[in-house]
């Protein structure tokens, strides 16, 4: 379905660390994205997608419009969504990863802002986050258009024409050409990627030397 | 659900897309022509007609063995924002790390050329060409000068660039945390224990023939690599495995293969002559193989020339290397890749091809065999790769069983100065070609098909370790270690498998 990015701004990452971060030894396990949306109004979010860096687990909170009397407060629509099946190894570490709207738990109609709670247990990693976070909303549906009325209002059934002597049945033959016309588009429309299997260049495969990239 | 639904009709769309390339999509448009003469195929239903057809006629039957192929053999379908160097390698510091060797490679390939003043690739004379055809079944008779090539690399110069692997973003501290591995593999990937490993130790039972035959009548692939994961009777193993490598000879494969012949005949290339080199210092010397010796310059050198092999880089994590016709560098319209298959023969290659030779003697379904192992499974042997079956994973699973299950002997060797990854390391790399016994080896890589993974190795040397293990403690040295364990040539695979799985551990 179509799906249309969101201009957001991600705020810098925050530490939650007990104690001094300067004194303490150990390195953060939980880190807090902020991401706003100025200037959009309220959107129907359709879809997350980043590409991960050694986060073991994500949570998503999210602030949505209310009418006027209730403020809005923070909610969460994603709790502990497992990115890294064993948070000591390499699996799912560097995997691009979508979350959509289906999978969150509450209603995404209106969202103003989204906070993502990051958690790597792990004390292996150096570091950790997520990166080239997007956001997208619905797509528009296709633009209604109006059609003459005789397409969408077609004139009732006349009277069946009587079939002529030794003519097959129009319909039938209707139907047929219709079959063998969606067949003969689709094998237009197919084309293959195999490889013709030239390895040289009109017949010559005098080379320079191995180039590095 | 949208999900699941979306990746589907990727996957379908991805397999529609490679098979419509293939010769069975000629054959079956071909029946389906040919059917249309038949009485039980109407116009107005013609697609459930014909589909119909198919199905009794077997050659549905074809076509699912193609898709399955198919799937065992592509990765699924990664996220559509992935570019593809993530479907070759997900892990951004190994495609590095596989660059950098990649780039070492080429420098030697291109000192050799250079010092030798031999071209990477040269057109034969017409003399010579006719003069190669000739010989072309006794090739082994030849004898170059080979004394100054030498192979580019050996699997121990790729284990040394394995041991120096790090993740830039993982602890690499010296001081000793719950997690450190005392091995020489530094890198923190997923490996199964033992409990996963378990199936690797099914032996079959008594009605294990007669199913075999039943599966082979069938025709068909799912059923046959399922089979085969408690070993192939002898008789019906070349049969087996073309199955499930789905293989058949047409005649459009032997063409094919002549096609290659005759690019050999009129191309000399620089890797041919590290064919030779390999063959004559590894098969050659082998009690089992030097009979095959013919054979394996007629596989590898057509190999070498065969640019199908090049679209199963698209899911390695290695490059194929390229360059520009002389005087026409950096034109896009004249980059080639060299050698045209885009693989770099190593130091052992050519034992990645002996073993098939007792299965195979035709020379094109000798060929079509091969190519389909090396595009599975063996060029997962030597890249970079964070694969579950590739090298990388192979040895840390290796060090991880014989860390978890024989501390004394891991700890021992290590001290006496005989890391175990330094002596198994080869026998990983090789599949065990030219270490164990052929008839061992090649119930070996009946698993390596049936479980369309490459674990097995690596559980198979640390079975290995803990069958000498006795010896092993009593050893001083790491050469006193190698000398235990030259000899492999005894060991039974699978009852050495089974102790180790079963016994071991508990």
């Amino acid at each position: 379905m179509s799906r249309v990015s969101v201009p957001c701004h991600v705020k810098g990452t925050v530490a939650l660390q007990v104690g001094d971060v300067r004194t303490s030894h150990g390195r953060p396990g939980v880190l807090v994205i902020d991401v706003s949306f100025p200037s959009i109004a309220p959107f129907q979010l359709q879809e997350i997608m980043f590409k991960n860096y050694y986060t073991a687990f994500l949570s998503i909170r999210v602030r949505q419009h209310t009418s006027m009397h209730t403020p809005a407060k923070w909610v969460t629509c994603l709790r502990n969504y497992c990115l890294m099946p064993d948070p000591h190894s390499e699996e799912g570490a560097q995997e691009y990863v979508s979350l959509f709207k289906h999978q969150m738990l509450c209603d995404m109609a209106k969202v103003l802002e989204l906070r993502l709670i990051l958690r790597q247990p792990s004390p292996l990693w150096l570091s950790f986050t997520v990166e080239e976070l997007q956001i997208y909303q619905q797509g528009p549906k296709s633009p209604s258009m109006t059609f003459p009325k005789w397409l969408s209002h077609p004139v009732p059934c006349e009277q069946p024409v009587p079939l002529l002597e030794g003519l097959p049945d129009p319909s039938r033959v209707s139907s047929e050409v219709q079959q063998m016309w969606a067949l003969t588009e689709m094998i237009r429309a197919s084309h293959t990627s195999a490889r013709i299997g030239r390895f040289d260049v009109d017949g010559c495969y005098d080379l320079n030397l191995l180039s590095y990239t | 659900m949208l999900q699941e639904e979306s990746d589907l009709s990727l996957i379908i769309a991805q397999i529609v897309q490679k098979l419509k390339g293939s010769s069975l999509y000629g054959q079956l448009e071909r029946q389906a022509w040919a059917s249309l003469q038949r009485p039980e195929i109407k116009l107005e239903s013609l697609k459930e007609d014909i589909k119909e057809f198919f199905k009794i006629s077997g050659w549905e039957k074809k076509l699912q063995n193609a898709v399955y192929s198919e799937l065992s053999v592509f990765p699924l379908p990664s996220h559509p924002a992935a570019p593809p160097e993530h479907l070759k390698e997900p892990l951004v510091y190994m495609r590095k790390a596989q660059g950098s060797w990649e780039k070492r490679i080429l420098k030697s390939l291109n000192s050799m050329c250079t010092e030798l003043s031999i071209p990477l690739a040269r057109k034969r004379p017409v003399g010579e060409q006719k003069e190669l055809l000739n010989k072309w079944n006794e090739m082994g008779t030849d004898e170059p000068d080979l004394s100054l090539f030498r192979p580019v690399y050996a699997p121990k110069d790729f284990l040394e660039v394995l041991i120096n692997l790090r993740n830039p973003n993982y602890e690499n501290g010296d001081s000793l945390s719950f997690r450190t591995h005392l091995g020489l593999i530094q890198v923190p990937l997923k490996v199964k224990d033992i409990p996963e490993l378990l199936t690797f130790s099914e032996l079959f039972e008594n009605e294990h023939v007669r199913i075999g035959q039943k599966v082979l009548a069938e025709q068909d692939s799912a059923a046959a690599q399922q089979y085969i994961r408690q070993g192939s009777p002898t008789a019906l193993r070349a049969e087996l495995w073309a199955l499930i490598l789905n293989i058949s000879s047409q005649p459009e494969d032997i063409l094919y293969y002549e096609q290659l012949k005759t690019n050999v005949i009129q191309h000399d290339l620089l890797v041919d002559s590290l064919i030779y080199k390999d063959v004559k210092l590894t098969a050659s010397n082998d009690d089992y193989y030097f009979v095959f010796e013919d054979y394996l310059y007629q596989v590898l050198l057509c190999f070498s020339r065969d640019t199908s092999v090049l679209d199963h880089f698209a899911y390695n994590s290695a490059s194929p290397p390229k360059s520009y016709i002389r005087g026409k560098l950096g034109l896009e319209e004249y980059a080639v890749f060299y050698p045209p298959n885009g693989v770099i023969p190593f130091h052992g290659f050519s034992m990645y091809v002996a073993p098939l030779c007792f299965l195979y003697h035709e020379p094109s379904k000798l060929y079509q065999i091969f190519r389909e192992m090396y595009v599975r499974f063996f060029f997962r042997l030597h890249s970079i790769s964070s694969h579950p079956s590739g090298i990388v994973s192979l040895c840390l699973l290796f060090e991880t069983l014989l860390q978890t299950y024989l501390p004394q002997l891991f700890y021992h060797l290590r001290e006496i100065g005989a890391q175990p990854l330094r002596i198994s390391f080869k026998w990983m790399v090789r599949a065990f070609s030219g270490y164990l016994a052929t008839d061992q080896l090649l119930l070996l890589w009946d698993r390596i098909l049936g479980y369309n993974s490459l674990e097995i190795l690596a559980v198979l040397a640390a079975a290995v370790f803990a069958f000498r293990a006795v010896n092993l403690m009593e050893v001083t040295s790491l050469a006193a270690a190698e000398a235990v364990l030259a000899d492999l040539s005894t060991l039974k695979v699978m009852p050495l498998l089974q102790i180790f799985l079963f016994a071991t551990v508990t």
